[in-house]
Formats: C-alpha cells, sequence, structure tokens
C-alpha cells in the first residue's frame, strides 16, 4: 500500500517546478496572458529538453515510458503556475498516435514530438444542436480520405505542424499543417494562458490511425484527466493566494485572516479542493493499471475538480475584495484558467451522466 | 502508486479468514440468531488469535499486538464481510479504557479496562455543560475533597449511553483558584447513587440518546481521579494512536451513498425509477465525486500514516467533509421523497419502517454530524488556524494557556 508519488516522482515534480518558477514566474505569465501569441518558444522547447513532452512515450521512439501519471504531475505543476502554453493537448495527440497509428505514422512523427521539435493538437469538438459534441459517438467530421467541414475548441491550433482529428465512426486521422483546404482561425477565449482556435477543413487530405476508433475514447480519458490535475494545481494556488492575501492585508488594525467570517470562508475553500489530489491521482492509476475502471475515474475527477476550480476560484477573487476584480491581480489568471478545464472535453454534468452510465446505475 | 497490502499482508489476511471459517458464525446458526454467549465467546477467540483489542496488554484483556495499521484494516474487511461482531463500541472501550492506560494508576487498569472492554462495565461521559460546550473549558461543575471523597456538584449534558451505564468519567473543577484549563481534574464516578439524577433529552427524531445529568453532592473516592489534580483537561485530549482507522470514515460515507442509490431506484419520477431522470443521474454523481474523493484522500492519509509522516491540513478536513457528504445526501433523498418527506418516520428508533419516509431520520441525524464531537463552524476555525495558518482568534487565544 503506497498512495503517494515515488521520490521519481516527486523528483520530476520538483524539477518541472523550478524549471517554470524560473523561465515563467508570475511576471511572464503576465506578459504572455496579454501577448498575441500566447506562449513562449523558450518554455515550451526547455520542456522538450527535459522530456517533459515524451514522458508517456515509449523509450526507443524518444519517450521516458513512463504513464499518466506523470503526465498528471506536470499538469498540476502547470495549473499551480497558470503557466501559459500547449501541454495537454500535445501529449494526448502523441499518445493517439503511438497507441493507433501505424509504425510509419509513429516512426514520423513520435521522435519528433517527444522533443518538441513537432507540435500537435487535437480537434476534436463540433458544434451540435444541443451543444458541443465532444465525444467520439457524436463526431460527424467525414471519414473519407478527404475532410470537409470544423472543428472547434482546438487548444493552440495556430502555429502547429500537426491536428489529430476525430472522425465519424469515433476514428482518428492525421493532418499536417499546410495541408490543401485547411484554415485557423482564432477564438476569442476567456483563459488567455491557453488559447482555443477554430479549424475549418475543404477537401483535406487526413491520414487515417488504423486503431483510431480503438483508443479515442482512452486519448480523451487522458485528457480528463489532465484537465483534472491542472485543475488541481489551480485551486491549490487559488487557496494559497487568498490565505497570503488574508495574512497580509489589515483593516481595523489587524490582519483580516483573524476575522471569522474570512477564515470560514478560507476554510471551505480548502475542504473543496485540498482533498482532490487522491481523486486526481486515482484516475491516472486507473487510468495506467485499472482499465476496467479507467474511463468511470476519469469522468468522475474531471467533473468534480471542474466545478471545485471554479468555485474556489470565485471565492478566491471575492476574498481579495476590489483589487481581485482589477486587471493587474494575478487571481484572475486562474478564474479564467478554470473556465477553461471547465468547459474543454466537456462540462462536469456530461461527464456526471456517463460516469452514471458506466457504473451501472 | 500501490494500493495491493503485498504477499506478506494477503498471507496475514489468508489465516484471518481461516479463522473466521472456523469461528463464525457458530455452528449450526445464522449470524444474525448469534446469542449473546456466542458472540462473547466468539470476541474470546479473537482476542486470543491477536485480531481484537490489539493495543490492549493482555493482563487487561486484550490481544497486545504491535501495531499494525494495514493488519487492521485487513482484519476490519474480513470482519467485515462476514459480519463477524468486532471490538464492542461505546465511550467504556473506545475513550475510557485507552485514557486510564495512559494516564491510570495500577489500581485503576485492573479494575476498570478489562470490564470495560469486555461490556461488564458500560460507561458514559460527563463533558459537556449548559454554559460549556464548544468552549468547553469553561466547565463549572466542581468537585471538593472531603472526608477523603470527592464531593460534586453541577450539571452535564449530551451524556449518551445513560440508560445502561455503570460508571462516568467527567471532567470537573477541582481547583478553582487555578486558570481555566488548569483547574480541571478527570475523575471516575459511579452512575447509581444519591447525588446523581439523570433526566433523558428528547430529540428531534424522537430518540433519547442523550441526557442531562445533575450532581447534588455526589460522591466518589478520593483515588478515583485519573492523572493529577488539574491535569484533567491533557489527560482527556489524550488518545492513543495505535492503530488509526483511516478509511472507516469513508467507507461510511461509501456506504450511505449505496442507500441513496438504493433510494433512487425505488423512488419514483413520472412512473419511471427516479434514477433514470438525468437530473437525479447528474446528481448523484456529484456526490459520488465527493465520497470517491474522501475515498481517495484516505488511501494518501493511510500511506503517510504507514511512512510515520503527518497527513497536514489533510486529516483536519475529514469530520467536515464527511458531514457535507451527509448533509448532500439527506438534501437529495428528500427531494426523492417528495410528499412522503412529511410523514413521521414511524416506528423508533430509526430504520425499521418499511416506507422511504425512514429518510427522514437520516436527514435529522445528518444535521446532528454538523453539531456533534465539535460543530463545523469550530471545524472551520481549526482548519483555518492550524492548517492555513491564520491567526488566532483573539478571544480564544486569550485563555489559551492550559
Amino acid at each position: 500500500m503506497n498512495f503517494d508519488l515515488s521520490d521519481e516522482q516527486r523528483l520530476l515534480e520538483e524539477t518541472v517546478d523550478k524549471f517554470l518558477a524560473t523561465e515563467c514566474a508570475m511576471p511572464r505569465v503576465r506578459e504572455l496572458f496579454d501577448d498575441d501569441a500566447g506562449f513562449d518558444e523558450a518554455v515550451w522547447h526547455g520542456l522538450g529538453e527535459m522530456g517533459v513532452l515524451g514522458l508517456h512515450l515509449p523509450e526507443d521512439v524518444g519517450g521516458a515510458g513512463l504513464e499518466l501519471l506523470e503526465l498528471a504531475v506536470v499538469a498540476e505543476i502547470m495549473g499551480r503556475r497558470a503557466t501559459p502554453g500547449p501541454f495537454f493537448e500535445h501529449v494526448l495527440a502523441a499518445m493517439a498516435i503511438d497507441r493507433a497509428g501505424s509504425e510509419a505514422q509513429r516512426e514520423q512523427w513520435l521522435p519528433r514530438l517527444a522533443s518538441g521539435e513537432a507540435r500537435a493538437t487535437i480537434a476534436v469538438a463540433e458544434g451540435g444542436a444541443s451543444g458541443e459534441c465532444w465525444r467520439p459517438e457524436q463526431w460527424q467530421l467525414g471519414d473519407g480520405s478527404a475532410l470537409s467541414g470544423e472543428k472547434r475548441f482546438v487548444p493552440h491550433a495556430l502555429g502547429a505542424d500537426l491536428f489529430v482529428v476525430g472522425l465519424r465512426g469515433g476514428g482518428l486521422g492525421l493532418v499536417e499543417s499546410g495541408a490543401p483546404g485547411l484554415a485557423t482561425q482564432r477564438l476569442e477565449g476567456l483563459d488567455r494562458t491557453r488559447r482555443l482556435d477554430c479549424v475549418t477543413f475543404e477537401e483535406t487530405p487526413c491520414d487515417r490511425l488504423p486503431r483510431g476508433a480503438e483508443v479515442a475514447t482512452q486519448v480523451l480519458d487522458a485528457g480528463l484527466v489532465l484537465l483534472a490535475a491542472d485543475a488541481h494545481g489551480g485551486g491549490m494556488a487559488c487557496v494559497d493566494a487568498a490565505v497570503e492575501y488574508a495574512k497580509t492585508r489589515e483593516q481595523f488594525g489587524v490582519k483580516i485572516g483573524s476575522f471569522q467570517a474570512l477564515k470560514h470562508q478560507l476554510a471551505d475553500m480548502a475542504v473543496e479542493i485540498h482533498p482532490t489530489r487522491g481523486l486526481v491521482w486515482y484516475a491516472a492509476h486507473a487510468f495506467d493499471h485499472l482499465p476496467e475502471e479507467a474511463s468511470a475515474a476519469a469522468a468522475t475527477a474531471k467533473a468534480h475538480l471542474g466545478d471545485r476550480f471554479v468555485d474556489v476560484a470565485r471565492r478566491t477573487i471575492e476574498a481579495h475584495g476590489g483589487i481581485g476584480y482589477t486587471w493587474e491581480c494575478d487571481v484572475q489568471f486562474w478564474l479564467k484558467r478554470s473556465l477553461f478545464d471547465w468547459a474543454i472535453l466537456g462540462d462536469p454534468n456530461l461527464h456526471r451522466r456517463r460516469a452514471a452510465d458506466l457504473l451501472g446505475w | 502508486m500501490d494500493l495491493g497490502y503485498g504477499t506478506e499482508y494477503e498471507a496475514c489476511r489468508e489465516q484471518v479468514r481461516v479463522f473466521l471459517r472456523a469461528q463464525w458464525p457458530p455452528r449450526e446458526t445464522n449470524a444474525e440468531d448469534a446469542t449473546a454467549e456466542q458472540i462473547q465467546s466468539f470476541r474470546r477467540a479473537a482476542v486470543d488469535a491477536g485480531y481484537l483489542y490489539r493495543n490492549i496488554p493482555r493482563r487487561f484483556g486484550g490481544s497486545e499486538q504491535e501495531a499494525d495499521i494495514l493488519a487492521a484494516q485487513i482484519i476490519r474487511e474480513e470482519f467485515g464481510t462476514v459480519r463477524a461482531p468486532m471490538e464492542l463500541t461505546g465511550q467504556g472501550p473506545q475513550m475510557l479504557a485507552p485514557t486510564l492506560l495512559e494516564w491510570g494508576t495500577d489500581w485503576q487498569k485492573d479494575h476498570f479496562v478489562r470490564k470495560a472492554i469486555e461490556g461488564e462495565h458500560i460507561w458514559c461521559q460527563g463533558y459537556s455543560e449548559p454554559g460549556a460546550g464548544s468552549d468547553l473549558a469553561s466547565l463549572r461543575t466542581t468537585g471538593e475533597l472531603r472526608d477523603g471523597e470527592w464531593v460534586l456538584n453541577g450539571q452535564k449534558i449530551w451524556t449518551t449511553h445513560w440508560k445502561r451505564a455503570h460508571y462516568m468519567f467527567a471532567l470537573v473543577r477541582t481547583e478553582p483558584e487555578a486558570g481555566k484549563h488548569a483547574g480541571i481534574s478527570y475523575l471516575l464516578l459511579k452512575m447509581d447513587q444519591p447525588g446523581v439524577e439523570v433526566r433523558p433529552l428528547k430529540q428531534i427524531t424522537g430518540d433519547s440518546e442523550f441526557a442531562e445529568v445533575f450532581f447534588n453532592d455526589a460522591r466518589t473516592p478520593a483515588d478515583w481521579i485519573v492523572g493529577e489534580r488539574g491535569a484533567g483537561w491533557t489527560v482527556s485530549r489524550s488518545l492513543l494512536r495505535h492503530e488509526r482507522n483511516m478509511i472507516g470514515s469513508a467507507n461510511r460515507s461509501a456506504g450511505l451513498f449505496r442507500s441513496l442509490l438504493r433510494l433512487a431506484r425505488s423512488a419514483q419520477i413520472d412512473g419511471r425509477p427516479a434514477v433514470e431522470d438525468r437530473q437525479v443521474r447528474e446528481a448523484l454523481a456529484a456526490i459520488h465525486g465527493y465520497v470517491e474523493t474522501q475515498r481517495c484522500s484516505s488511501y494518501v492519509q493511510l500511506t503517510r500514516e504507514l511512512q510515520g509522516r503527518d497527513s497536514e491540513t489533510l486529516s483536519l478536513l475529514n469530520k467536515i467533509s464527511d458531514t457535507n457528504i451527509g448533509q448532500q445526501v439527506s438534501l437529495l433523498a428528500h427531494r426523492l421523497l417528495g410528499a412522503e418527506s412529511a410523514l413521521a418516520p414511524r416506528g423508533q428508533p430509526a430504520g425499521r419502517t418499511s416506507g422511504n419516509e425512514k429518510w427522514m431520520n437520516q436527514f435529522m441525524g445528518s444535521l446532528g454530524m454538523a453539531i456533534a464531537g465539535g460543530t463545523s463552524n469550530i471545524q472551520r476555525n481549526i482548519i483555518a488556524e492550524r492548517g492555513l495558518g491564520l491567526p488566532r482568534d483573539a478571544a480564544a487565544a486569550r485563555d489559551e494557556k492550559p
């Protein structure tokens, strides 16, 4: 019985944390937040050099041969530090190619994706009559060799080298940047630490992943876990920020943190977010080792953390008073990040209904 | 990550199973029909085998085992599976026995520990008073030493197990000149005596689990004090950490959730089982998210306990998290009951009724959880001050000195 990070996982955590503390500290996050591109190429390549982008890929394609749990450790830190830029969509795209691709596809792409030399994203959501269609069984984009249609809410599509696209029938295919008929427009997302784009295809050639339909759900499960990990890290950062402010700010001649009303708000925030780290770990562990539980655990973690993070982020703004409502206060990064984590790959109630189905209720 | 117990412990599990196959249920009896004698003789065998009262020395009726959290967990799991009796619950076995083992005199241990854990003596607790609830140390019941006896005057409240209790352990102000905390002693006394009067309190469920206890010159021998005079506060705060059950409350929440799921299957919405309704499914899964969070958090805490590390803030959150789950369950159950929720649950005590209105006892009981053993607002103070490091409340800080 050992339900905690190993020494190696803690070392990974520390290394990534130290790297981001140096290369992408809060002043830099703020610059990128206000910047058009939205992320720092140097940070991206730094992550690639550290091996973070290929943690989950086999060693023969340049990966570290580790698991989703290690990626979740990284996602948590990025959530905590509100790190701008691509991550989860890139590692999901690589996971899809690793698990569903032909040998040629794997050899062509995985070494470059593991090093960060090439950047990939996933294009899954389509507009539907009753909201976004995130799930494989809902995808309608043509399953022929050429695609015509639209994918929405695609993270960091501008500048990506490769798209893993969800197809009718629940399969997956590859589309390269520069392919005929491919166009990308920026969506004005609230969260400026992870940019969203709309991708359109017109008779665009697509290279199918042979086992795409078998692994699409797995890849999305991994995405749910990584977004939940990000939300846990972000939620913890919120509580830390609100507590720190309460220990610093004085009114009526005392620290506001000595007022019971505020203490109780902060305690309730801690109750909501502190214990969820285990929920994220369990979902990652289930993905790696308990396949029959994996989908329900991922859905539960994403649904729970999606709501907890939004809730805690809102209360963090409130706990900061007027300054919390300003653009210059850092806590807005987490409020907006929480809205991304809540919505992308499906909102909490979608995943609650899925969990209910998967658990046989 | 490894959620298994390892081969050594799986062997231990097998031994427990072999023991249970031979001993429970008693020969040619259903577990539910076992007599008091059969249960007692099973417990003796389980103590001999080292499975029960593991923290209590053999000479006081325990099995005197090295602390081993995983072994204790396996024993709970296996006993639970076949619904074999575990240790007796209640104030005697769970509070008095460990306190005496740490602080009691040899005579007190010899006299009281074995009989407390075997249920021959039933104990109740005399801590709270009408004016001393969350601020327990402001208690005013007095104890005066006169002619080799403590003479007690005052009133206790929220005393459970009062119906059957032979003895009480009580916090009493024996040093009126000393400070708030330093004036308190921990005394033992007989309940059956002229100076002790018990008046049951009827609670909102209709049950009377609690009583008020009045002392009018109640008497107890001078050497029935545990610890030094004035050390009662410290004595009452000490609970031996032997094999803390790190996942018991998470399992109880999971059990409560399974009951809720059964209710959702039996209750109807528009002529269909409520569990098929989209909003009910979402609401169930939302509660399930909290139940799973507690389960996983208990694994984290169990791991830290095994490694001898502190769970830091996490362990401070358990009580309020469990309370919150109980409240959410009660609110959804209420919604599912519809008009049935306006009916009185019949046939007290709770759980003997056939209708779904029995859930209204859980509805009211969930409020009890938010009050008993430190209210949720007191829990929030503790989390904020000890967990998050926020400044102490000025009033509480003033009289904190023990």
